[in-house]
């Protein structure tokens, strides 16, 4: 193997990747806090559950480079003998469990919270339809559909992707911050999922039944998300985008018959 | 060995195409499930290639987004019930008999016949490629009502599931009855090596969940085309319906891929570590423990359709139950490691690179099962992060261990040792680059399933296509390795290696045609 060249492709890659647009790409490493006090203590789990697993990862990797530095033929040690033990059997099932259940409370804790949908003030009802979302705001009269505005010639690299590329729509879903909001999910053909990582909701819409959640949003802002399960050819081009606005504003919006001019064509916001 | 004289009449088989067509004797069949294995394990790289060129940048560049998930149904069914599946039965056929002390299977003409269905399942999944409405794209899932939008592939590809069903099936019977039937007198249940254990209990697994699928599957196909509404809410069924019963398949068939690998990790490591491994008994144990906790988890691969609440509690606790077992083997592996006089051949490598990344698809799923969180996780490339770290350095990574382990054994020549060695580092270097960042993606909030994503994801899948093209291309050395070590190379001993512990050592390299047809003294 020449490893000249294989210095001089490793270098072309590595340029290659310097030269790339300088989005924030690599440093969305992890899950977003969101927005809300659900979405926040389920980052809290994340962290959590992941700190967790690297503290036994080093624990166990630890051990186990340890032994293939130290343990190895080459430095001419004897292997032992031993080959059973039940107290480290019982010690290694039982502290496993006792952390598992120390897990398992504040989880359960969170997702008792997450199912807690009473309450609300405003219910909201999505419909997936292959490829759109319909939101009705019941008890008004407002309902509208919501889907892609990328232009196709974007997506076919005819022109140069805007900054929202594939999670812009035509309507945003408008919705008002610090007030308890109920989704209620269903479907006109297949499954869909609804999606907004930064609300940490995430369920199926499922044709001919009907899921229900609810969200309390903290922070006004344009919250994007996406179809979650695959629902046919154009799955990956339903986004979904939420202005979460002041009450006046929602007010304001939803009396005007929630024609707003809150389109996202302009795309500039980040 | 002793193979004595006029034993040897039985040695005599059609030659050709007939040798392979006809075959009864375990060690063929071995060889022909492996081989289909690996001749899969190309066809279903070429279309994760596929996937991943598309993904290399945002945009469409190379395929139709139709075409793409079709490409993702068929990796996936290609990969698990082609290669994955045939190739431990593989080991299976080649090895049990002989662990055991064995003459073969216990059901010959079955085990010919288990093989045979698997080419006819294939050709049939992989026609619908070229029909009408193109190859099945609803995800290897099958989930209705999308599944029943597939156009003329459909059902073909119900009929490839139950042949595959089938033969999975008439495999795991033959294996129970040779293990239960075959074993040599005084190779007790718990003297049994542990990859005799774990194919056991995986083939009880087998037998008990593929049933399961097919109900289902056919289910899928009366939907379809006899006007019954298992699975459509308007006619009184419900679709999540279609789900429970798919996962209470495929959460056992998820150890069903594993749990070999475990048994092959388990000869490794005592092998290279020249020491005993340890203990023995809470292995079985575990596996048997996994084995029962995978009939009730099932549903943590539905976290988001709306359960209740203390459904969604109960598989909670069950699935991060499961991490006791499973953590119980990984300590096991490590002390049977902790002061041993070990070497690091390439089997011993890949069992180390299947040990370490295996975990990490573990840490991946306990997080997993955490439910508030799995809703942040659930369908990203965390997901897809996840079972790729448990099924390619996972399972894939077992069986290319199993395969340098036992090579030697098999064509009586060692393969190039340095070339392994490559091979292993090519291949644990790029699997990395190719799924790490899946962790990432899918954590910031990329879907799995899509052709097409939104920018900020650009950087790392840029990343994981570069990784996938290259672990594809470091399999070429694997092959290339496999047909030197056949034609010739170094002449292996009958032990191979230094620590090996076992009958199948015993024997000559390669084995007699026909093996132990007197048994052999167990101490």
């Amino acid at each position: 193997m020449n490893f000249l060249n294989l210095k001089k492709v490793s270098l072309l890659i590595a340029l290659g990747l310097l030269s790339l647009p300088a989005h924030a790409g690599w440093l969305d490493l992890n899950m977003p806090k969101g927005v809300t006090d659900i979405s926040n203590e389920v980052y809290g789990l994340h962290m959590l559950i992941l700190y967790i697993c690297i503290v036994i990862g080093v624990l166990v990797f630890g051990a186990m480079f340890w032994s293939i530095l130290k343990h190895r033929k080459s430095r001419g040690v004897t292997p032992a003998t031993f080959h059973e033990s039940t107290k480290l059997e019982f010690l290694w099932t039982i502290v496993p469990f006792a952390i598992l259940i120390g897990m398992a409370v504040p989880a359960t804790k969170t997702l008792i919270k997450m199912y807690d949908t009473s309450d609300s003030e405003i219910h909201i009802k999505i419909t997936g339809y292959q490829w759109l979302w319909q939101y009705e705001y019941l008890n008004t009269d407002v309902s509208f559909y919501s889907k892609l505005s990328t232009p196709y010639k974007e997506i076919y690299n005819q022109k140069e992707k805007n900054i929202n590329y594939l999670q812009e729509v035509d309507r945003k879903l408008v919705l008002p911050i610090n007030k308890k909001i109920r989704f209620l999910l269903t479907s006109n053909d297949v499954l869909h999922a609804w999606w907004v990582p930064d609300l940490a909701l995430k369920k199926d819409a499922i044709p001919g039944f009907i899921n229900e959640m609810a969200v309390v949003i903290k922070e006004p802002g344009i919250y994007r998300g996406r179809c979650a399960e695959l629902c046919g050819r154009h799955h990956g081009f339903m986004p979904i985008v939420i202005e979460a606005v002041e009450q006046d504003e929602y007010d304001q919006w939803l009396a005007n018959g929630g024609k707003v001019e809150s389109t996202d064509l302009a795309s500039t916001e980040k | 060995m002793s193979t004595v004289v006029k034993d040897t009449h039985h040695d005599e088989h059609p030659s050709g195409i007939m040798r392979w067509l006809t075959t009864t004797n375990h060690k063929d069949i071995g060889s022909l499930y492996l081989w289909f294995s690996l001749i899969m394990f190309f066809i279903g790289g070429l279309m994760a290639l596929v996937i991943r060129s598309e993904l290399f940048q945002p945009g469409l560049q190379f395929v139709d987004p139709q075409f793409f998930n079709s490409m993702t149904t068929m990796h996936a069914l290609v990969m698990i019930f082609g290669v994955v599946m045939p190739a431990f039965t593989g080991l299976a056929n080649w090895m049990i008999p002989i662990m055991i002390g064995g003459p073969d299977m216990a059901l010959p003409r079955m085990n010919n016949y288990s093989f045979w269905i698997m080419p006819f399942a294939f050709s049939m999944l992989l026609s619908t490629l070229f029909m009408d409405g193109g190859a099945p794209a609803g995800g290897w899932t099958l989930y209705p009502p999308l599944s029943l939008q597939t156009g003329d592939a459909f059902p073909f590809l119900i009929f490839a599931i139950h042949f595959m069903g089938l033969s999975s099936i008439m495999g795991a019977i033959n294996i129970v009855a040779t293990i239960l039937n075959m074993r040599a007198p005084g190779m007790t249940l718990m003297k049994m090596p542990l990859f005799v254990w774990t194919w056991l209990i995986t083939a009880f697994l087998l037998i008990a969940v593929m049933p399961v699928l097919a109900g289902g599957v056919t289910m899928l196909l009366t939907d379809k085309f006899f006007g019954t509404s298992f699975f459509n809410a308007a006619g009184g069924g419900d679709p999540v319906m279609f789900q429970h019963i798919f996962w209470f398949f495929g959460h056992p068939e998820v150890y069903i891929l594993i749990l070999p690998s475990f048994g092959v990790v388990s000869a490794i490591i005592p092998t290279f570590a020249r020491k005993p491994l340890f203990g023995y008994s809470s292995m079985v144990y575990a596996t048997a423990s996994i084995a029962f906790l995978s009939f009730i988890v099932w549903a943590h691969h539905m976290f988001t359709v709306g359960m209740p609440l203390a459904g969604e509690v109960f598989f909670m606790l069950a699935t991060m139950l499961i991490a006791v077992p499973t953590g119980v083997k990984v300590f096991n592996w490590v002390t049977t490691m902790w002061r041993g006089a070990m070497t690091f051949e390439t089997p011993m490598l890949f069992a180390i690179g299947f040990i370490v990344m295996f975990t990490i698809g573990g840490f991946s799923g306990l997080m997993l099962a955490i439910t508030p969180a799995d809703f942040q996780y659930h369908d990203t490339y965390f997901v897809v992060a996840h079972f790729h770290y448990v099924l390619v350095p996972g399972s894939v990574f077992a069986i290319m261990a199993a395969v340098y382990f036992w090579l030697p054994k098999w064509t009586g020549n060692m393969y190039p040792e340095t070339l392994g060695k490559v091979h292993f580092w090519l291949s644990t270097f790029f699997v990395n680059l190719t799924f790490f960042p899946m962790h990432f993606v899918g954590l910031a909030g990329m879907p799995r399933r899509i052709p097409d994503y939104s920018l900020q994801f650009a950087d790392y899948n840029m990343i994981a296509s570069i990784g996938a093209f290259g672990f594809g291309f470091a399999q070429l050395i694997f092959v290339y390795l496999i047909f030197k070590t056949i034609r010739g190379g170094e002449k292996a001993t009958d032990e191979v290696w230094e620590g090996a512990e076992g009958l199948e050592w015993t024997l000559s390299s390669p084995p007699p045609y026909h093996s132990f047809n007197t048994p052999p003294v167990i101490k």
